[in-house]
């Protein structure tokens, strides 16, 4: 049951909410408690762009049982243009078009369903642009 | 003035073309081209749904509307294919776009018109001064059945609305509706597909509920089919709007821009809204549109809206319908499409 | 602090041992250990385990293990770190004894990995819940985006990279106790299914049971017990961001260079010093890196070094002469133990035909998850 935790998650996965450091101005996604940076504990609510880069990436052909329909899907690293990376599948692509460098945007997705009768899971994934 | 603020549509890059499913079952897809006027539909991704498809439609919107999201006072999505039977759509909607806590929403169901009752209410409610701006939201990923008539048309889409009455792109001059209990096309709870009546679907739902809605708004308008630069229909198919448009005197001319159902399929509530997304994409301040929808059950609603110049501010301010039905298209074979429609039973 | 020396070890054979539980296996590799070191009590004791609790349902491995031991009432703990949960129960123990707290110390790892658990989902805690695995990423899809950032960045070539599964094999076939003992070819490596692009089924390290325990106890009673002896020179431990999206590169493990660094410096030697390695191979590319990141060769010519022998036994730096996690097997819990029963073996001329000629300084190297933790023992011969 996986209520709770899904919906602390939510201004992360669905807004691409995150934190920047009051003390020395990075920015950390999800957000933190204290900087690794500056060690300072003060932060501001900011949101990460929407657009990015590839810097790696894989095709994931076994996946965990969770994913076994999806499979086989591409995942990424995804620098977005504030410098914040973030791993996330790449939708909508065909394998062979995968690059190192290719410019990617965010978009919304369902990421994965609580099995039969429980939550649709959504968040963000990338797809090239 | 009261109408449309801001406006956005989406559409999946899946497509199977009419031949793909023809091969399975044995059928003749020159037939079912010809009598139908389909030749490919939109399939979602698996990761893709109601709820993804009208966030990402909702979002064009807001591009083209340019408002503060926290403005929006109600949001209601209309479909038959909500991810969930009990938990509205537009709640994941709303804090994926910042739109909220103070906005009311909910799910509305009228198969194919759910879309279209959803705009209208968000109209009424800025008419009704109970808020600034509304929106309503027609999407689907509707189900077809296999080896059924309709797993021909069945596609995904959706198309949103911002309704307000500042910086109105088109502004809503009339609207009407027309219901009956009409059992031309149903689903019963837990059931995965629905099931419809055969040839009673055309005359005694279709036709005669458009037709009914149609001749209600010209006379309450005063207006005629001459009067107006687009008409969009219900399209269950490329071959009854083309039927229904010509029964009222509109011309094929007037129907090209909205009919895209031949290329998309039938993106049920997501349907005529869609058709009206591509005509505001291409509109000119001045010309009058008119648009009627249906669902199943059934009924029509009708509504007349008159493009103001704003319209040339906002069409390029997010991607455009025709862009995402004509490019970047990725074709299934039935194997790939039944594997992404679920429609096989796979193991506990 | 105190000197500390291994002075006994013991292992199960690694692969899918059916009949015999997690308790079975654990038991099996401390008696055999106990009995090679040829101590008559143990002070304390240190289980190594990812995952026990996903993989058989069963926590708090310490009191379960000192129970099923027969050794009840000594202090007994349960070490996690992911992967490098057995290194870092060595090191445990050993600050047990060099602390003077305790003279004989067991450190044992083991990991039931078949019984019915969804593996995939069971390791994948190894990263981050919420930010990687939450997206469908898998272990085998992390390293391979590290394989793809560093081919891309370093030119490191597909072949090389599946060399190092080839070497292990044949490293391992003269592991009595490895899962795998036949050798393969790069071919083979080559053309087996695809599990994330690069990296295939022979680029993965495999799914195993196994259990492995060694004794140490203070340099100044170990002379005292039957067997040979060998000195713990130096122990160093690191951490770095838990997802591979928040490391400052895709190409390099900073734990890993963190941890040299440390290790290198305590043992007061540089990584020329080092005769033979056991290496975290989870995945071939693993090795690659790893190799760099400890000095061993430049960053980027890692692939170009298995190429050309360098880390072939009888090469410059013998890496992985046990067969690695490739050949050898993978129960999690129990590599960082295994490793350091290889140096062991090596150290004390024990290793038949996997036999380091002089090798008189060993290290082993354990790492969890996708690099976020990194623990570095360095032993040396007496």
């Amino acid at each position: 049951m996986i209520s709770p935790k899904y919906f602390r998650e939510i201004p992360q996965r669905y807004r691409l909410e995150a934190g920047k450091c009051k003390g020395c101005g990075a920015t950390y996604f999800p957000p933190r408690l204290v900087c690794p940076e500056c060690k300072s504990k003060e932060f501001t609510k900011t949101y990460l762009s929407s657009e990015g880069k590839l810097i790696t990436y894989t095709v994931v052909r076994v996946g965990s049982d969770k994913f076994s329909q999806q499979s086989p899907f591409a995942v990424g690293i995804v620098e977005l243009k504030d410098g914040v990376k973030i791993t996330t599948q790449i939708a909508d692509v065909e394998f062979d078009k995968l690059k190192i460098g290719l410019k990617v945007k965010i978009v919304f997705r369902k990421i994965q369903d609580e099995g039969k009768s429980g939550l649709h899971c959504y968040g963000y994934k990338a797809i090239l642009i | 003035m009261i109408g449309i603020v801001g406006y956005g549509s989406y559409l999946p890059r899946y497509r199977i073309k009419v031949e793909s499913i023809a091969k399975e079952w044995g059928s003749d897809p020159e037939a079912i081209k010809r009598g139908l006027q389909l030749f490919e539909k939109t399939v979602p991704g698996l990761d893709e749904d109601t709820i993804t498809i009208s966030v990402e439609a909702a979002k064009n919107a807001l591009l083209r509307a340019g408002i503060d999201p926290q403005l929006i006072g109600a949001v209601y999505i209309g479909s038959e294919s909500h991810p969930y039977a009990v938990k509205p759509s537009a709640t994941t909607l709303i804090d994926a776009l910042g739109i909220g806590p103070n906005v009311h929403v909910a799910s509305f169901e009228f198969a194919c018109k759910a879309g279209t009752e959803a705009m209208y209410i968000a109209y009424s409610l800025v008419k009704a001064n109970e808020m600034k701006y509304a929106m309503g939201i027609g999407a689907d990923t509707s189900q077809g059945a296999p080896g059924d008539a309709l797993e021909y048309s069945a596609s995904a889409g959706g198309a949103a609305f911002i309704m307000g009455k500042e910086n109105v792109v088109a502004e809503i001059l009339f609207t009407t509706s027309y219901t009956s209990d009409t059992p031309d096309f149903w689903r019963r709870e837990h059931q995965f597909y629905p099931r419809h009546a055969g040839r009673f679907t055309g005359e005694p739902a279709y036709f005669r509920h458009v037709i009914n809605a149609a001749q209600n708004l010209l006379k309450k308008s005063e207006m005629k089919p001459e009067d107006f630069k687009h008409a969009v229909f219900h399209m269950p198919n490329g071959k009854f709007p083309q039927m229904a448009g010509k029964k009222l005197g509109f011309t094929k001319k007037q129907l090209e821009v909205g009919w895209i159902a031949p290329w998309m399929g039938n993106t049920y509530s997501g349907s005529s809204p869609t058709g009206l997304a591509a005509i505001l994409d291409v509109a000119k301040p001045g010309d009058k549109i008119f648009m009627v929808s249906f669902g199943s059950g059934a009924g029509s609603d009708g509504f007349i809206f008159k493009v103001t110049d704003k319209i040339l501010k906002v069409q390029n301010k997010a991607v455009k319908l025709r862009d995402m039905l004509d490019k970047g298209k990725i074709y299934l074979d039935y194997g790939e499409y039944a594997k992404f429609r679920c429609k096989i039973i796979l193991n506990d | 602090m105190r000197e500390v020396a291994v002075i006994g070890v013991g292992m199960t054979k690694f692969g899918e041992l059916w009949g015999k539980s997690m308790r079975d296996i654990f038991v099996e590799a401390a008696l055999k250990a106990i009995n090679n070191a040829g101590v008559d009590h143990i002070d304390s004791m240190y289980v190594g385990s990812m995952s026990s609790g996903l993989f058989v349902g069963q926590e708090h491995l310490g009191a379960v293990m000192a129970d099923y031991l027969g050794m009840n009432p000594i202090p007994a703990t349960r070490v996690e770190s992911a992967c490098a949960s057995g290194g870092v129960a060595f090191r445990s123990a050993y600050f047990e004894v060099a602390s003077g707290n305790s003279d004989i110390v067991l450190a044992g790892g083991v990991e039931k990995m078949t019984d019915g658990a969804d593996v995939t989902e069971a390791l994948a805690t190894a990263a981050d819940q919420e930010y990687e695995v939450y997206q469908g990423v898998t272990f085998p899809g992390l390293y391979a985006m590290i394989a793809n950032a560093h081919m891309h960045q370093y030119k490191t070539k597909r072949e090389q990279i599946a060399a190092v599964a080839v070497k292990n094999h044949k490293n391992g076939a003269n592991n009595p106790n490895a899962q795998f003992r036949g050798e393969i070819t790069l071919d083979q490596v080559l053309n087996s299914t695809l599990v994330a692009d690069p990296l295939r089924l022979l680029d993965c390290s495999p799914v195993s049971d196994g259990g492995a325990a060694v004794i140490l106890c203070s340099m100044d009673i170990a002379k005292k017990f039957k067997s040979t002896p060998i000195r713990i020179k130096a122990t160093a431990q690191a951490s770095d961001t838990i997802a591979l999206h928040g490391r400052k590169s895709l190409t390099s493990l900073s734990a890993v260079s963190v941890a040299a660094a440390k290790a290198y410096k305590s043992a007061g030697i540089t990584p020329k010093d080092v005769n033979f390695a056991e290496v975290h191979d989870c995945f071939t590319i693993a090795e690659i890196v790893v190799s760099e990141d400890l000095g061993f060769f430049e960053k980027g010519k890692g692939g170009p070094a298995v190429e050309k022998g360098f880390t072939s036994l009888g090469g410059k730096i013998p890496i992985n002469t046990s067969g690695g996690l490739k050949s050898k097997g993978h129960p999690v819990g129990a590599t960082g133990i295994a490793q350091i029963i290889e140096v062991y073996e090596q150290l004390t001329g024990q290793a038949g035909k996997r036999q380091v000629k002089n090798a008189k300084i060993g290290l082993a190297q354990n790492m969890g998850g996708s690099g976020a933790s990194c623990v570095i023992n360095i032993l040396e011969a007496l």
